[in-house]
């Protein structure tokens, strides 16, 4: 077998905290303040703890974001790298493109790689998009001619053709990000560090994204690949990773990966799910209004443990909504998955026109789901507002886990048997001919 | 044959190569990768360039006006009300805005160079390439304002029928000095404004100090004999006297003690300019 095409031996990456100073750069001042004081604080610590220099590191302390990871990746592999908000997906990925040096530990590149830590870094809004996809490019690391040689396949891409020349910050949300992927996505690495770029745009779009980067890894370029949508990472991916407080919790074939990992966020639901923010996404700060509590059929489930659904039974979906200002028609949409993170159904509440006119203050809307006589298993959600169709969404839950169907009996034959997903027993059967 | 020729274009592409990324390590190809990554620098300036006159009215005409008026100015307050005196046979206005190029040059390529990073934080957070490239790539707009006023300067001496001589030909070496005065002293306030954003006030305040503290608006000659040397301590003098040497001709000689220790003090600028900023630069995208 050929060398691993990545490389990574221990590789460890530790983080100062502050706890005094909530801003991440200081001041001068404090650096001043802090040197003049110091030969006192240090008199003091030596007079009242006896040398004990312990009591000194107090306003600082170490987090490792990344500790001991060991893994490789050969040519040609699509690697998921799954984890929670805060396990060191994003931090992994910055060692790994070199924005920030590791601590501990070694990796080892062979091969060009390109990193898309963000859609459309370095566009400049007063620059038109000619302009920009010239800038953009070269940011990516293209070369002149190179850009020039792709320019109309940019283009055609991103559908912006009459807007070339019009400055991108009179573009919408939508063109501006389609115009920076379409950049990314004619780079031609043989290393291709991704992080979440694909959880923008609209649904489209991010379809013919998904498309490229099938097409991409198809040509046997080496991907790696961060994500928090399961359904596209256990589709697009082979293997992953799952990280967890920076370390490498298990690894291997990606189904089996992100059912792992989404079983596991069932622990994260009880007390902790109380803001919801493990399974938060995207959230646009200043949105009118946040998703904080989801359930089902009224109940109010604050357990580790799942509700159940017997088979076949109408349910509905509750989501809590906290509203902070007057909403105009927003729109709900709900995706159902599987614990391996395949999309079952999507519940768009504009398909019956319905639409969010909220004053502020705490609501809870519910959609009530008749059949779809699910199989047994767990099943997760996937919820967003959105302003509108087109626009980006407000607030973003992803893989939070909502019920399991349970079979109590209604079903008693041939159980051993693989379900799918749908237990499809409205069935009328007869003989025709 | 075919085998050797892939070698070379292989070795030609750096980034084929193994890239090991391992703690304090990234000295390696730094040099190296910073040729590789010239384009960038190259879009980097071209960007600025085109943000600096989008959006005006007057556009690149700025770059005309502002010296312009200063020079004004302080041939007014100086000349008529201070009642100085130029340097040789020069008229007043000329000898100050032959002060106004480099100075407006060191100035500009300062503020910028110093805020570069800072401009640049979301390039820098996300995109791996050697950071150098933000500061240097920034003084060049200073540079492209400056030639726009080399230009004015030229119509000016028209104006007045004076021409300078072949002393013209070290014009440029004096630019390079006042540009290893803005990238030496750049590169520290870069590199210090990523940790402490109060650089970001000490700039400004350094270049409006420095402009009184300079002979911009008066002759370097005023300056008592025995305060020569002191004085040259500003590297910035020894730019400006030698920007009078070379375009204003005449008897005007050029002091070679101060303009030697000028040229020390940017060499020494310069180097631990970017000794520190390639100290620091490893924490920029932790920091910033």
């Amino acid at each position: 077998m050929s060398k691993p095409v990545i490389q990574v031996e221990n590789l460890g990456k530790k983080y100062q905290l502050r706890h005094e100073n909530r801003e991440r750069y200081v001041a001068l001042r404090d650096v001043i303040a802090s040197g003049i004081t110091a030969p006192f604080r240090w008199a003091k610590t030596r007079l009242c703890t006896n040398g004990n220099t312990g009591a000194r590191s107090s306003s600082t302390e170490d987090f490792w974001a990344l500790k001991d990871l060991n893994f490789e990746i050969h040519k040609g592999d699509v690697l998921g790298v799954i984890g929670r908000n805060g396990a060191g997906k994003s931090t992994l990925l910055k060692v790994l493109s070199r924005i920030t040096e590791p601590t501990t530990g070694r990796v080892r590149i062979r091969g060009r790689v390109a990193s898309l830590l963000e859609v459309g870094t370095g566009f400049h809004p007063e620059l038109t998009g000619r302009e920009n996809i010239f800038l953009n490019g070269a940011i990516l690391g293209m070369r002149r001619t190179e850009i020039h040689r792709k320019f109309d396949e940019i283009v055609a891409f991103a559908e912006v053709k009459k807007f070339l020349d019009t400055p991108v910050k009179r573009y919408s949300s939508g063109m501006y990000v389609r115009l920076a992927f379409a950049v990314a996505a004619h780079l031609e690495p043989e290393i291709l560090i991704i992080d979440e770029v694909l959880a923008v745009g609209d649904a489209a779009f991010q379809k013919k994204c998904l498309g490229k980067m099938g097409e991409v890894a198809k040509q046997g370029r080496t991907v790696l690949f961060v994500s928090h949508n399961m359904g596209v990472v256990s589709s697009l991916t082979q293997r992953c990773i799952y990280l967890q407080n920076g370390q490498v919790a298990a690894s291997g074939p990606s189904r089996e990966i992100v059912e792992m990992y989404l079983m596991k966020s069932l622990e994260a639901r009880g007390e902790r799910s109380r803001d919801l923010s493990e399974f938060r996404r995207n959230r646009n700060p200043d949105a009118p209004v946040k998703v904080v509590a989801i359930g089902i059929n009224g109940g109010n489930h604050d357990s580790t443990e799942l509700p159940a659904i017997e088979i076949g039974s109408v349910f509905s979906i509750d989501i809590g909504l906290e509203v902070t200002k007057p909403l105009h028609g927003a729109l709900i949409d709900i995706t159902l998955k599987t614990s391996h993170g395949e999309c079952v159904a999507v519940l768009f509440s504009w398909d019956k026109e319905y639409s969010l006119f909220l004053e502020p203050g705490r609501h809870t809307v519910t959609a009530q789901v008749r059949d779809l006589p699910l199989a047994p298993g767990n099943y997760f959600v996937d919820i967003g507002i959105n302003q509108s169709v087109e626009s980006n969404a407000y607030d973003v839950i992803l893989d939070f886990p909502v019920f399991s169907i349970v079979n109590h009996g209604q079903v008693t034959h041939w159980l051993d048997r693989p379900w799918g997903v749908v237990h499809c027993s409205n069935v009328e059967w007869g003989k025709i001919s | 044959m075919i085998t050797s020729a892939e070698t070379e274009s292989s070795v030609d592409d750096l980034a084929v190569s193994e890239i090991v990324i391992e703690a304090g390590k990234s000295e390696l190809h730094y040099w190296r990768d910073l040729w590789h990554y010239r384009e960038l620098f190259y879009f980097l300036a071209w960007r600025d360039i085109l943000v600096r006159y989008k959006q005006t009215f007057i556009g690149i005409a700025w770059a005309v006006l502002q010296p312009l008026v200063t020079t004004v100015v302080f041939t007014i307050v100086f000349e008529h009300f201070g009642k100085m005196k130029s340097e040789g046979a020069a008229p007043y206005a000329v000898m100050v805005f032959v002060a106004q190029l480099p100075w407006q040059f060191f100035s500009r390529a300062l503020t910028e160079a110093s805020n570069s990073l800072i401009t640049n934080a979301n390039l820098v957070s996300k995109i791996y390439f050697p950071r150098l490239i933000v500061p240097a790539s920034s003084v060049i707009t200073a540079l492209i304002d400056f030639l726009i006023s080399a230009a004015l300067l030229a119509v000016i001496m028209f104006f007045y029928r004076f021409s300078p001589d072949w002393r013209i030909v070290f014009a440029p070496l004096f630019l390079l000095l006042a540009l290893g005065v803005a990238m030496g002293a750049g590169l520290w306030f870069a590199a210090l404004n990523v940790s402490y954003r109060d650089f970001r006030i000490i700039v400004p305040f350094i270049v409006q100090i420095g402009m009184y503290a300079s002979p911009v608006a008066f002759s370097s000659k005023i300056v008592p004999e025995k305060w020569r040397l002191l004085y040259s301590l500003n590297p910035m003098v020894g730019v400006i006297d030698g920007f009078r040497w070379s375009l204003l001709g005449g008897e005007a000689a050029l002091y070679l003690p101060g303009l030697f220790i000028s040229v020390v003090l940017v060499a020494l600028l310069l180097v631990t300019g970017i000794a520190y900023f390639r100290a620091t630069e490893r924490r920029f995208a932790d920091v910033i």
